[in-house]
């Protein structure tokens, strides 16, 4: 069952959309993570396949370029869901109560840290640190981030979000 | 007349974006021009809207709110604004500030060269491509004292003289923007605001040592940042700061290079941020070479800091005495800091060096948030520490941070109070640490995991009678056996909060969290106030509370889970949070 799924998946996958990263960072030293930063905004995840795609072309050592991607926490190996919830770790927003931020949106989404929603919509990622620290605790969903938040304002965030995605 | 709204990262998220929105979609007239600015280090004000009158006369409105937005607009030097306008108290505390780093944020609009052009910009970098010789610019910088704003405090000329004398084919000037601290902002509210400014001091820099090519290393989870440094160098491009013979001068020449890091504190650490650069696992390298001899593909390079760099067209344009005539002899000029946490006016603010951290916190920052007790304050983050609130006196600069056991950093400056647990915080960043490690060293590989569950155990009320000692054994030596910054400073956090605060942990062993938040040490009791009113039983999400409707409830102990969301929603103050565990009475 896993495999034929994956062969789907293998099969949907353009590999050709990469063509033009990798043309432009030919014969450019040192910009493997360029490229992959680059892929990943394309799949929204680094497929297998499109690793072994970058390593024929540019001929770097799959393993190495599997090195680099799981080294870095920007990179991921799974897909993810439509919205990506980055929810901010930083001290400051550990000192003004981000865990229980974290809880209250596992147990809206009914899923952990790393983890997507069955229906595909929401992943959550804790992540460092967001940088707007005086407002914490933060997130930030596509792009977008959300302050002082507490237990009850993430809760209604989602489900406006939840509607909106239904809609 | 023109209206200025902050726009950093910081306005945005507080509702700076619908407000420009919404001014965008009106007709504001002819002789109305909108505009947007960085951000001006009032974080708890924003959304900000300035508002420049004919005369030139500023009128700053804070937290405003679309619906506020005709009153302002049409009435903003009349008395009906003025409980929009800013407080005094508020600007005030900018007035005690100096501001040399953050002169242009929240002044000028980060995406218009000329206004930086304005204000002063780019005539260091003409100044010395055309009057100075690369030596002279160096010893400009050494009579000013500046030093390495990202943590260390290395003097900034010693590392451009370095990569000056260095030989190789190419250099390599290289900006470390990877703000990794988490809970310091300053390097992304720089980038926002006044991203020109880093450009000139870069260049200023890549003259000195003769590097063609800057490379520009910022967080990738700082969008608008890239943003705004990618419409800066394009512009820069344009006006000829940028590209082949700059400023007419034969030969000079100028590439400016982003790279967005791919997510690792470990590439704060330069050889590591080198690895990185060069498409490689972050992990640092063996010093010496240092990177001024064999640095970025085996070429002289150097890495500064974005605040360090963004001093440098100042000093230049203003000589080295308008840097030293603030902070003190062994550490010259000021310092931003990120003012966070349990504050009442949290934000950025830039201070000459050796202000007392009271200073800081009552004077700037306005004190405890709910004027709770004052417990310390974290500097440094993970590589840091936590001065008590008996150390307020203490004066902010490199020597006398350091002698706490805490550092300076890159500026981080998270407020604590009594309701913050420090053997949890202690916990915290070892957890940061212990997953940021890259794992080439075992002692800060095995180490940080050790100490981290040495710290878990703690905070779950499973601490051993010998721990603390144990902590006092193997952080020195995780600080020995590491190889780079990371693993030499990780027990920091552990070694402060022990010294300053060991009661905290002999509590903790006890089976008490004074602070309340550890939760295997804490428990909820319901007590006589309660009115039966039922909400924290309907709240509760495992259904731990019994009660029917106008009468007393009840706890079930073995099935709470001390998530707090009972003690948050009561009205009555009826839900008492209690120090240890609950212990069954006959």
């Amino acid at each position: 069952m896993e495999a034929s799924q994956q062969k789907v998946v293998a099969e949907q996958l353009d590999l050709s959309l990469i063509d033009p990263v990798l043309q432009e960072n030919s014969g450019h030293k040192g910009s493997a993570i360029a490229i992959l930063q680059e892929a990943q905004e394309i799949y929204g995840y680094l497929p297998i396949e499109v690793l072994e795609k970058i390593s024929e072309v540019t001929q770097e050592p799959l393993a190495k370029l599997y090195g680099v991607a799981t080294f870095y926490t920007q990179f991921r190996m799974k897909p993810v869901g439509k919205h990506l919830i980055m929810l901010c770790q930083g001290t400051a927003c550990h000192v003004m109560g981000a865990d229980r931020v974290q809880q209250a949106i596992e147990d809206e989404l009914k899923i952990e840290n790393g983890e997507t929603t069955e229906d595909g919509v929401f992943t959550l990622m804790t992540v460092a640190c967001l940088g707007c620290c005086s407002l914490a605790p933060v997130m930030m969903i596509d792009g977008e981030t959300y302050a002082s938040l507490t237990s009850d304002s993430v809760r209604k965030i989602l489900r406006n979000m939840r509607k909106e995605s239904d809609a | 007349m023109r209206v200025v709204v902050g726009a950093g990262s910081c306005g945005l998220a507080a509702g700076a974006d619908s407000l420009i929105r919404e001014l965008k979609s009106r007709d504001l007239g002819s002789d109305t021009v909108l505009e947007i600015t960085g951000c001006v280090g009032m974080c708890y004000l924003e959304p900000i809207i300035d508002i420049y009158d004919d005369c030139g006369e500023l009128h700053r409105f804070t937290q405003v709110k679309v619906k506020d937005l005709d009153t302002i607009l049409e009435h903003f030097n009349e008395d009906a604004c003025n409980k929009f306008r800013i407080a005094e108290d508020d600007e005030r505390i900018l007035g005690k500030q100096v501001r040399i780093v953050l002169r242009n944020c929240g002044v000028i609009n980060p995406e218009s060269i000329d206004d930086y052009i304005a204000s002063g910009g780019y005539t260091a970098l003409e100044r010395c491509v055309k009057e100075m010789s690369p030596e002279q610019v160096i010893d400009v910088i050494k009579e000013s004292g500046l030093r390495g704003r990202g943590g260390a405090g290395f003097p900034t000329w010693f590392k451009w003289n370095a990569a000056r004398n260095a030989k190789g084919k190419d250099k390599f000037m290289i900006c470390n923007a990877d703000e990794g601290d988490p809970g310091a902002f300053m390097d992304r509210s720089i980038l926002e605001g006044d991203p020109h400014a880093l450009l000139e001091g870069m260049l200023i820099g890549a003259y000195s040592m003769g590097a063609e090519t800057c490379m520009i290393y910022v967080r990738a989870e700082y969008p608008l940042a890239i943003k705004r440094l990618k419409i800066a160098i394009e512009q820069a491009k344009e006006r000829g700061y940028l590209g082949k013979n700059v400023l007419g001068v034969e030969g000079l020449n100028f590439e400016m290079i982003i790279r967005a890091g791919a997510g690792a504190f470990v590439c704060g650490e330069e050889t590591a941020l080198i690895a990185s650069l060069e498409g490689e696992r972050g992990m640092p390298r063996l010093k010496p070479p240092f990177p001024a001899e064999r640095g970025y593909f085996q070429q002289p390079t150097n890495i500064n800091n974005v605040e360090t760099l963004a001093n440098v067209p100042y000093i230049i344009a203003k000589g080295p005495e308008a840097f030293t005539k603030y902070g003190t002899e062994k550490s010259p000029g000021t310092k931003v800091f990120a003012l966070t946490g349990k504050i009442k006016k949290g934000g950025l603010v830039e201070i000459p060096m050796g202000t007392p951290l009271k200073d800081i916190i009552y004077d700037i920052g306005g004190g405890i948030k709910d004027d709770r007790e004052f417990k310390g304050v974290q500097m440094g983050g993970p590589s840091g520490g936590c001065i008590p609130a008996s150390l307020m006196d203490t004066p902010v600069d490199y020597e006398n941070i350091t002698k706490t056991g805490a550092i300076v950093g890159s500026g981080g400056m998270v407020v604590m109070d009594d309701s913050t647990c420090m053997v949890e915080m202690a916990r915290f960043f070892l957890d940061f640490t212990c997953e940021e490690s890259c794992g080439k060293c075992t002692y800060c590989r095995l180490g940080t995991k050790r100490i981290l569950e040495i710290l878990e155990r703690i905070t779950a009320g499973e601490g051993r009678e010998d721990d603390i000692e144990l902590l006092e054994e193997i952080c020195p030596k995780v600080m020995d056996g590491s190889l780079c910054g990371l693993g030499q400073t990780a027990p920091n956090p552990v070694l402060t909060t022990i010294k300053y605060f060991r009661d905290e942990f002999e509590a903790h062993l006890d089976g008490r969290c004074p602070a309340k938040v550890c939760q295997p040490l804490i428990h909820y009791h319901i007590n006589e106030k309660c009115t039966g009113c039922t909400i924290c039983a309907r709240n509760c999400p495992v259904g731990a509370i019994e009660g029917a409707l106008k009468e007393d409830h009840i706890i079930d102990q073995d099935m709470c889970t001390k998530c707090g969301i009972c003690f948050q929603k009561c009205n009555f103050d009826a839900i008492d949070l209690l120090e240890g565990a609950y212990v069954w009475q006959e």
